[in-house]
């Protein structure tokens, strides 16, 4: 319509599948978290790692690339488990979750503040649509930097080491994508969730950091106390870690047994849940 | 057999922690205003997030074109737009991008959404402050943001909530002209709530009046004006009394309400100068003679005054 023609006209084209219109929220999300100069500068040093471990995997396969530069005798780490791991664990725990801190406060605060929930919930979108969503936002980017370069890396190790490490090592391949889609989940749960009690950006940022750094002092202050290892259960990267062990089959001591850390994992997401149930509503009823 | 209407209550009630805020709430909405009036704490906004189904029904239920509310099919959200009372926006968006976001949540594809996002809003009057942050808009630009989302993916029914709250005698004027001119397009039925009555007036050809949870009042507001055409209040001099039973004598139900003053309801067969000549004939002047309409505060008031409503 031309714009000196006003009027009030109806709209007789195709309408989107319902079921995508959740697409809706990330990709506008995206559009305005792409804007900021910081996230992108972040987003980009989150790849760093990625292709220094990629380098580190071919100059293990091709030692005379070293001996080329005058690196004679050089004996590099072997890629396998604990490799990834350690790789994962900077990718997961460190730049997902400043990546979380950057964007999970400002994906729902800033509707319920600014009552654009009953503006989403009045259209063919649901509650649950609407948390999906939102977290698909973070997730996707924490994948982004997490368990798609991990699986890149571990593919790109077994296409150099052949077909006999990769069929012994598939389940090194299951742990880098399950292992950390189960921190995301969890991450982004309680990224969510903190998001919806605080209302504030700021405040809910200050609440996921308080929430996982002050969760394991806080846990180690009643372990000290009553002499037990409960309090770890505050920690979510020593949770977490828990897991990870028991699915990169690594030995080394753990706070708790795989299932009783899956389990907690489970409690907080559950938590998160309930509260985003209690607070993504159109309107708050005061009974 | 009578036309379902726009909106069906039937026995509709709702509850809060027990409480009833909307109580056997039964009609048959068809205008292509309705105006929903009512106190402060009536249930007005219970009822039209009710319709929205943002609340449930704790008995009865209500009918959007024939589909119940409670039953969240997406068709039904995508023919409802809505205008909500209180601020409501998306933060760091350009108006055009939140027009757009919400036509593309409502169905829209993206390139349709960006178009009609563009139109809407040179519609509504935000042509030129579409690519400006929502945050920095005025109380006036942000119902007409609000406006502008609400029918970007033209809706059936429109749901209007205090949509002059705040603004200023021309932004009210404004407002009102576009609310008529999408009611008068015939494309999308309205339903506006408010405790204005004159915007109701100005807008709505039906009404509905809330008053603790129940219906006080619904009507045709149009209907109810020819209905009191022929409410005459007279003021005269001579014998009120011989006056009214002249008047009686014609078919014309009359009620002294104090010396000198007459009030009459005319059959459709007596003409006024029907009164004229009686008081011609019996030397009787006749000083001054309203033709009594129920304007809508009428209305209101009356349906306030009586205690358990009218319908």
């Amino acid at each position: 319509m031309a714009v000196y023609d006003r009027r009030y006209r109806a709209y007789e084209g195709p309408l989107t599948p319902v079921a995508q219109r959740w697409k809706v929220l990330p990709r506008h999300a995206w559009t305005g978290v792409f804007k900021s100069r910081l996230f992108v500068g972040f987003f980009t040093l989150c790849f760093a790692w990625p292709i220094a471990a990629a380098v580190w995997i071919y100059l293990h396969y091709n030692l005379a690339a070293l001996a080329n530069v005058g690196l004679d005798n050089v004996r590099l780490a072997a890629v396998d488990a604990p490799f990834f791991a350690a790789f994962m664990g900077v990718q997961c725990f460190a730049l997902g979750g400043i990546m979380t801190l950057l964007i999970g406060p400002g994906l729902v605060s800033p509707d319920l503040a600014n009552g654009a929930l009953p503006l989403y919930l009045s259209r063919p979108l649901s509650r649950t649509g609407y948390t999906l969503g939102k977290m698909f936002t973070l997730a996707a980017l924490i994948s982004l930097i997490t368990w798609i370069p991990g699986l890149i890396l571990f593919l790109l190790q077994a296409w150099l080491a052949g077909w006999d490490w990769f069929a012994s090592h598939v389940w090194l391949g299951v742990a880098i994508v399950g292992g950390a889609i189960i921190w995301i989940v969890t991450i982004s749960l309680l990224a969510l969730a903190t998001s919806a009690l605080a209302r504030r950006k700021v405040v809910a940022q200050t609440f996921l950091l308080g929430v996982i750094i002050f969760g394991g002092v806080a846990g180690q202050a009643v372990n000290v106390m009553f002499g037990t290892r409960v309090g770890f259960l505050f920690n979510l990267p020593v949770v977490m870690q828990c897991v990870w062990n028991a699915l990169y089959r690594l030995n080394m001591p753990t706070a708790f047994p795989a299932p009783v850390a899956f389990a907690a994992l489970l409690g907080i997401s559950g938590l998160s849940i309930a509260i985003l149930a209690k607070k993504l509503r159109a309107f708050e009823v005061v009974k | 057999m009578n036309e379902p209407g726009v909106i069906e209550l039937e026995g509709l009630g709702v509850r809060f922690g027990g409480r009833p805020i909307l109580q056997g709430l039964t009609a048959s909405l068809k205008g292509r205003a309705i105006g929903l009036l009512g106190p402060n704490g009536a249930g007005k906004t219970t009822l039209l997030n009710t319709l929205l189904g943002f609340h449930k029904p704790a008995e009865g239920r209500a009918l959007l074109h024939g589909d119940d509310v409670v039953s969240g099919d997406p068709s039904l959200r995508s023919k409802i737009g809505y205008m909500p009372e209180s601020d409501a926006f998306i933060a760091g968006m350009t108006a055009v991008r939140f027009v757009r976001m919400m036509g593309e949540v409502s169905g829209l594809p993206p390139e349709a959404a960006l178009e009609r996002a563009h139109e809407t809003l040179q519609y509504v009057g935000l042509g030129e402050a579409r690519y400006r942050t929502l945050e920095g808009f005025s109380l006036g630009m942000k119902q007409l943001a609000k406006l502008a989302q609400a029918i970007v993916h033209a809706p059936r029914i429109l749901f209007l909530d205090e949509p002059t709250n705040g603004l200023d005698p021309p932004a009210r004027a404004r407002m009102i002209r576009l609310i008529r001119e999408i009611r008068d397009s015939g494309r999308a039925q309205i339903v506006l709530s408010s405790h204005l009555l004159r915007d109701v007036e100005e807008c709505c050809d039906e009404v509905l009046v809330l008053k603790d949870g129940k219906i006080a009042f619904y009507g045709n507001l149009e209907e109810e004006r020819r209905a009191n055409k022929k409410f005459i209040h007279i003021e005269m001099k001579g014998d009120e009394h011989a006056f009214a039973a002249a008047a009686e004598g014609l078919g014309c139900t009359c009620a002294l309400v104090g010396p000198g003053r007459v009030k009459l309801v005319m059959p459709e067969t007596v003409a006024v100068r029907d009164l004229y000549r009686i008081a011609a004939e019996n030397a009787y002047q006749i000083r001054k003679l309203d033709y009594k309409r129920d304007s809508l505060q009428d209305i209101f008031l009356k349906a306030m005054e009586e205690p358990r409503g009218r319908l």
